[in-house]
């Protein structure tokens, strides 16, 4: 009896650690103890190809990437897609969800509708995009030349190329943002849109005026993860390419940071160097989500 | 269940007649649409459908009708032609089934180990409880992608590259499944019954077994669709460890890329890999569109 009380006692007291030690275990040892590790490679020369020897060259990696005009380039690529793909999809979210918020027939179906590409994978949206986005024979060309424009060649130059692979983020990841904006938008009190009818409001007043600073936490979630993701983008890059070439275009005119860091890493075989990219990155991203916090609470609150 | 069952998105409207007048002096909200409201969303809902629906259309198409000016827009009937030519040219079928592996095993897996976590978060008292589970939502926000080098390192010693295993492991469980449990089972589950239990002698994995998991059947369905459509369609990491062993994702790409592409056997492709996942959609997505709505809203 003694030994059962025991038993019972170890069972409540111990096992709520046994079933919280899978999780973190396995982030520990796939999550963690990665990207630490990522920063002990990026002081070193290290290659593959050697077979596994290193050696310490403390900061070289970075002094060389500083050095290094593709890494420039391919900031900058970053940051011109992440400015073109964010800030249309994240309005254009708010637009959907508003429209969303009236009382519609078929509501499900028209949320659904709108969700659809985000169920997609980056990696057939690309394709699909690549194939519209075509020189000679892709539909979006086509369309253009009825109104006069083009052709153009969009894998060819960076603005363009730029353009094209922000609509295919904004494609993949307007819905999504939407629907999160919705949630938020029905938990609003009907009260303050009442009220704000008899004072004399009209509809758009309501929308700038109650509805935008109410979503403000939702709008600051929606951006900081946007940016962390599109700060990360890789995969429509290189697939966009339309080759399994990792360079972003013959001039690298499209490659992203996360894609300069895999060319290194897995095309040139160069995991000291292409891990003193990834660490930056991870830095860049973290400085870029504490920014955008702070500035989207400072552009909510100013609209209070 | 009744949480999940209605969302705050499906929740029923009070009957609309009376209100009508109402309404049309915009007094009360939410507004009933407008006939732009309704064209405005239906452009949308058509753009993002078109994608998808091209798709379809190249794949039933013959490759000399794709270059046409102006382009097809009806479908063909040479969709079987194409799959057959999918399957004949690459090993699309093992990368199909390498994919079901992959994302069933993933997804049994992340449902029971969140579950499993979510209810010692959510209802048992242990020292350092708070601090464990804020450790585990902070995970989250780590960026895993970037460490991507080491991770390969790791998996050439312990043998995994080409291997299943090398996806499978590490997606076992996630932060995320462990935190949308937390906060279901919070709610859902009532502690007296909890306690009932107890005086009947059930152990906490019994307790866990017999009440939590029958208790965490909605969630745990939306959890698992999230986590399948996520496991489906993951691309950068198997096309890392898995070159000569390649999922679905890794397989299209590689038919994508070759230097003249066979634009309808490539779409057939995607057409093919998007086809499961657009099944459990148009099955099950209001479930998805709840879920995606419900987790922002605790988010």
């Amino acid at each position: 009896m003694a030994l059962k009380a025991t038993l019972n006692r170890l069972d409540a007291k111990g096992s709520p650690y046994l079933y919280v030690v899978p999780f973190f275990l396995l982030f520990g040892i796939f999550g963690l103890y990665p990207l630490i590790y990522t920063g002990y490679v990026s002081f070193n020369d290290w290659n593959l190809l050697d077979g596994g020897e290193h050696q310490w060259v403390g900061l070289a990696n970075y002094r060389e990437m500083l050095q290094d005009a593709y890494f420039w380039n391919s900031l900058g690529n970053t940051l011109s897609i992440w400015v073109l793909s964010t800030v249309p999809q994240l309005l254009a979210a708010l637009w959907i969800a508003h429209l969303l918020n009236h009382k519609l027939r078929a509501r499900t179906s028209l949320r659904m509708g709108v969700l659809l590409p985000n169920i997609t994978s980056i990696v057939a949206v690309t394709i699909v995009f690549t194939q519209l986005f075509g020189r000679d024979f892709g539909m979006i060309n086509w369309l253009l030349g009825l109104v006069g424009v083009g052709p153009i060649d969009w894998q060819a130059d960076t603005w363009s190329s730029h353009l094209a692979i922000a609509t295919i983020v904004i494609w993949r990841w307007t819905g999504y943002n939407a629907l999160i904006y919705l949630a938020s938008m029905q938990a609003i009190p009907h009260d303050l849109y009442e009220a704000a009818e008899l004072d004399g409001a009209s509809s758009t007043q309501q929308f700038w005026r109650i509805t935008v600073p109410n979503l403000r936490p939702t709008i600051i979630f929606t951006t900081v993860i946007s940016t962390i993701g599109g700060l990360q983008i890789i995969a429509e890059p290189l697939l966009f390419a339309g080759t399994s070439t990792p360079t972003g275009g013959s001039d690298r005119q499209f490659q992203t940071i996360a894609l300069f860091m895999y060319e290194q890493g897995f095309r040139e075989f160069r995991f000291g160097y292409a891990s003193a990219i990834a660490w930056t990155l991870c830095l860049i991203i973290a400085v870029f989500a504490i920014a955008n916090f702070l500035l989207t609470r400072r552009i909510a609150n100013d609209e209070e | 269940m009744t949480v999940l069952a209605n969302p705050p998105a499906t929740r029923t409207e009070p009957p609309a007649a009376p209100r009508r007048r109402a309404n049309r002096r915009g007094f009360g909200f939410p507004r009933r649409g407008s006939v732009w409201t309704y064209a405005a969303l239906l452009a949308i809902v058509a753009g993002s459908l078109f994608p998808l629906y091209w798709s379809f259309v190249v794949s039933s198409q013959t490759s000399e009708a794709v270059a046409k000016t102006p382009p097809v827009l009806i479908p063909g009937g040479h969709l079987f032609d194409n799959i057959a030519r999918v399957f004949d040219s690459t090993n699309f079928g093992k990368a199909l089934l390498n994919s079901f592996i992959v994302s069933g095993s993933i997804t049994i897996s992340v449902v029971f180990f969140s579950t499993l976590a979510g209810f010692a978060f959510a209802k048992l008292k242990f020292r350092g409880r708070k601090l464990l589970l804020v450790l585990a939502i902070g995970t989250s926000m780590v960026p895993q992608q970037l460490g991507i080098i080491p991770l390969y390192m790791l998996m050439t010693k312990l043998g995994w590259t080409d291997q299943l295993a090398a996806v499978i492991v590490p997606g076992l469980v996630t932060a995320f499944g462990v935190f949308f449990m937390t906060q279901y089972l919070g709610r859902a589950v009532p502690d007296e019954l909890l306690e009932a239990g107890r005086m009947d002698g059930c152990t906490t994995f019994g307790l866990y077994w017999h009440v939590v998991l029958p208790a965490a059947r909605p969630a745990a369905a939306v959890l698992g669709l999230f986590t399948f459509m996520q496991a489906w369609n993951d691309f950068f990491w198997p096309l890392v460890v898995l070159q000569n062993n390649a999922t679905v994702q890794v397989a299209l790409s590689s038919l994508a890329s070759g230097y003249t592409t066979d634009y309808t056997l490539t779409l057939t492709g995607t057409l093919l890999a998007t086809l499961p996942i657009l099944v459990i959609f148009i099955v099950l997505g209001r479930q998805i569109v709840g879920g995606i709505m419900q987790g922002a809203i605790k988010g």
